[in-house]
């Protein structure tokens, strides 16, 4: 049971404090309601460029790594589909710089034409080095675009094409800003060596005076009910073939979201677990394979991918997959398995909440999604599930119309 | 209204006190040492078995790390499915890593849950039989993993960098091949366990809120059994390469390149080590160095650059890693050398001393507060058979270094002609 307290300020700012005194440290995470799916499809990958420009400076701050080195601090930032996070740990006693630092930044940026000059080339080395210059690394680009045919999740994080990123320009950038980065889209959560009056005070004298904004109201077209099966075939330069399957589910406070994260693990969580034993070990037609989700606000993908041994037909491949997704629609899992999979998750939870980092991170996400207070039910809520819950999730999700598939073939 | 140019008063770390929570050490009845530390609020612990068993004593290329992956594929009583089955049944986590000189297994598990799993651990340390069709889909996965990785420049640059350093046949320097996949025998993994598991010397960490029958049952289940009582780690001696400058086209299409720069360096007992740790956090420690702010964050060449000492017992090497477009790699590496020269021939100002020494001081207060960090220190001060007051010198060297230490170190370890140089595009 994590411990809170929340208040919000007069500018609308949600502040949510989470006091643990056995630890030297605060941190203090700054989540804003914007991601890659608040973008338009002719300038994508923005938030996530956006973030860089968070460290070019702030309207009355140079830089904001030195000034938090200099505390003892350190920081870094991350951006999904469905948000932006900054967050930083520094020294308790110091923590007075990380909300002048944040608050700052929040007031405004510098809007500096070199920092944007320079980011803009950092993300593309970064677009790069992941995307281009691996094996494999455009297949999530495919994958997506052939899933997703209205929903901005069409697109990764990093950005569509390179082009969108390197004609960002400084008017872009500001109008961002004022649109999304304002408080009243924004989440302060401050956990540590910390306590809430103290907090109450701080935050009221940096963020008090930051003007509000207006309420950005998310305006992002459904994906369509998906009809009919999908199935593209690409080759690459790769040494293997490579299998990769989605299916469209529920959205992440739904119910059939609890079913589909356990179907997962059923299906792919461990050395015990299905698809590993029966098509790596037994029939040892793949090489590796996994059953994964995007974890997505909206409704997501189900995924599952796996690398083909060398001479396996794809087809046949394809086929031993579905036989195993037929087991799973046709008959009820294990008592066993049902309890294993919750004792994982139960081990996983409390594994998540040893960092005073991921409780600070998890408070301002599940406040995101509404309210903050969803962390402690998150259990319940697995075990909520039965044998049949999931018998009935996994027909609902694994049809073949609800199907995108994907053959990813070496040309050699 | 709030002065918001200039930054709220801060205590320097260099001013904090340090504490490293010490260690309880325990001795097995078959002499097993146990360290263990009692910390954190969650209910959860970390078990670990450390045997000398890495691949500075193996016959044979990736004999070591097969048998160390291999450990859970099968005991006498047991197939791999339901070893698997019994840690994931209940939560857990077993994951094993192999190194130069060691080899572990590590358990992750709730605290309730301990009673049923260690007696499996000790099933896999005592029973492990390593059947040849699990050896077999061990070789044919692995060489089809190894076809993917040898498309990354990375995983070629970190292979190569590492045999100009050591040399192939040093178990710091030797790297797979299909052919080394291809000659595992069965018979290697069972000799090399009987020798470094079952008959081996083990060590154990513990870490998390430990309950207080944990101590009683790591000596029912691993204080009877043949462990030795001392080992002795095989030493190599290093071959570095004679030529200095590798430039590798491993993909023809490739866009960037990863480059390598790195000179050989001392290991930790070195009186120059944690004063070098200082000097490389100036250099390409941290996101703050002088490697990210000119080649990052001024040039925009790459995602991300870093410096780095190697985490070796018997020998390091000062390392500078990244990933840089492919027509700016000759630059990159230019600036590279620039920011040696520099630190060589400039004093480093005050300020910039003063805010590393916090950013690394603070890193490591923030590393202080959970038990798994803590142990994770200690065992780097055993597994070096450092001194007990390592980390409190470690705290001082760093509080006290000066400006005019940091350019003499720098005149002496940052030399280019020092350096091996590769891009692998």
């Amino acid at each position: 049971m994590i411990q809170y307290e929340r208040f919000i300020l007069s500018n609308g700012l949600r502040v949510l404090v989470h006091e643990d005194t056995a630890t030297p440290m605060a941190v203090v995470n700054v989540m804003y309601d914007v991601g890659a799916r608040d973008e338009s499809p002719d300038k994508t990958g923005f938030a996530h460029l956006f973030e860089h420009l968070m460290f070019g400076g702030s309207i009355n701050i140079e830089s904001y790594d030195d000034p938090l080195q200099l505390a003892g601090g350190e920081n870094n930032a991350y951006t999904t589909n469905d948000l932006t996070n900054y967050y930083c740990q520094l020294p308790a006693e110091n923590l007075e710089t990380a909300f002048w630092l944040e608050s700052d930044r929040m007031l405004s940026l510098a809007f500096n034409e070199k920092s944007l000059d320079v980011q803009r080339k950092v993300v593309c080395e970064e677009f790069k080095e992941h995307y281009i210059n691996k094996p494999y690394g455009d297949l999530w680009f495919k994958m997506r675009e052939m899933a997703y045919t209205q929903h901005p999740y069409r697109w990764l994080t990093i950005g569509k094409e390179l082009s969108h990123i390197e004609n960002a320009t400084l008017d872009d950038v500001k109008n961002f800003f004022f649109k999304h980065y304002r408080p009243v889209n924004a989440i302060l959560v401050v956990a540590g060596n910390v306590k809430t009056e103290q907090v109450r005070k701080l935050a009221e004298k940096w963020f008090g005076d930051i003007p509000m904004g207006e309420r950005y109201n998310r305006n992002i077209p459904a994906e369509p009910v998906q009809t009919m099966a999908r199935i593209q075939e690409v080759k690459a330069n790769v040494p293997l073939d490579a299998l990769v399957k989605c299916w469209h589910m529920d959205d992440r406070l739904s119910e059939g979201y609890y079913a589909a994260e356990l179907i997962t693990e059923v299906l792919s969580g461990g050395g015990s677990s299905r698809l590993f034993q029966t098509l790596v070990k037994e029939q040892k037609l793949f090489s590796s394979i996994e059953c994964y989700h995007f974890g997505t606000t909206d409704k997501g993908l189900m995924t599952i991918e796996g690398k083909l041994v060398k001479g396996v037909d794809i087809k046949a491949a394809d086929a031993a997959v579905e036989a195993e997704l037929d087991k799973l629609k046709q008959e009820l899992i294990t008592e066993k398995e049902l309890q294993k999979v919750i004792n994982k998750t139960e081990a996983a939870l409390a594994f998540e909440d040893i960092s005073v980092m991921n409780r600070a991170n998890s408070l301002a996400f599940y406040e995101l999604l509404g309210d903050a207070n969803l962390m402690n039910e998150e259990f319940e809520k697995y075990q909520a599930l039965t044998k049949e819950k999931i018998q009935q999730y996994a027909g609902q999700i694994f049809t073949a119309s609800n199907s995108n598939t994907l053959y990813y073939l070496s040309e050699n | 209204m709030i002065n918001r140019t200039e930054q709220p008063v801060i205590k320097d770390a260099v001013d904090f006190e340090y504490h490293l929570k010490p260690y309880e050490k325990f001795v097995l009845d078959n002499g097993v040492t146990v360290y263990a530390i009692n910390a954190g609020a969650e209910e959860v612990l970390q078990v670990e078995w450390l045997f000398f068993a890495g691949n500075s004593q193996e016959e044979q290329n990736l004999v070591a790390a097969t048998t160390n992956h291999l450990l859970k594929n099968g005991t006498r009583q047991k197939t791999a499915f339901e070893i698997n089955e019994c840690f994931e049944f209940y939560g857990a986590s077993l994951s094993r890593h192999c190194y130069n000189e060691t080899a572990n297994i590590v358990l992750h598990c709730l605290n309730k849950h301990l009673q049923h799993l260690l007696p499996v651990v000790q099933e896999l340390v005592t029973e492990a039989v390593f059947p040849e069709e699990e050896l077999a889909l061990y070789k044919q996965n692995n060489k089809q993993r190894l076809q993917v990785s040898l498309k990354k420049s990375e995983f070629v640059a970190g292979r190569l960098i590492d045999e100009y350093l050591y040399g192939i046949d040093h178990p710091y320097g030797k790297y797979s091949s299909f052919e080394t996949y291809d000659a595992l025998q069965q018979k290697q993994l069972q000799d090399f366990y009987q020798h470094y598991y079952r008959n081996g010397k083990c060590i154990i960490f513990i870490a998390g809120k430990i309950p207080p029958a944990a101590i009683g049952l790591l000596n029912q289940y691993f204080g009877q059994l043949p462990f030795a009582t001392d080992t002795l780690v095989k030493t190599h001696p290093a071959k570095s390469a004679v030529a200095k400058k590798y430039r590798i086209t491993n993909d023809a299409e490739g866009v960037q390149g990863s480059i390598r720069m790195a000179r050989p360096f001392p290991n930790r007992h070195h009186p120059d080590f944690i004063k070098c740790m200082v000097l490389n956090n100036v250099f390409g420690g941290f996101f703050g160095s002088r490697l990210m702010s000119n080649i990052r964050e001024d040039k925009g060449y790459t995602y991300g650059i870093y410096s780095y000492l190697q985490n070796h017992l018997q020998q390091s090497a000062w390392v500078v890693s990244t990933e840089a477009g492919k027509d700016v790699c000759e630059a990159t590496i230019a600036e590279v050398y620039k920011e040696m020269e520099d630190l060589r021939e400039e004093i480093v100002d005050e300020e910039e001393l003063l805010l590393v020494k916090n950013y690394m001081l603070g890193t490591i207060l923030g590393d202080l507060d959970g038990p798994f960090h803590i142990i994770g220190r200690w065992k780097n001060v055993v597994l070096n058979n450092l001194p007990e007051n390592y980390f409190y010198t470690t705290i001082d060297t760093i509080k006290n270094i000066t400006a005019e230490e940091l350019q003499v170190l720098a005149q002496q370890y940052l030399r280019p002609e020092d350096f091996y140089e590769l891009v692998v595009v």
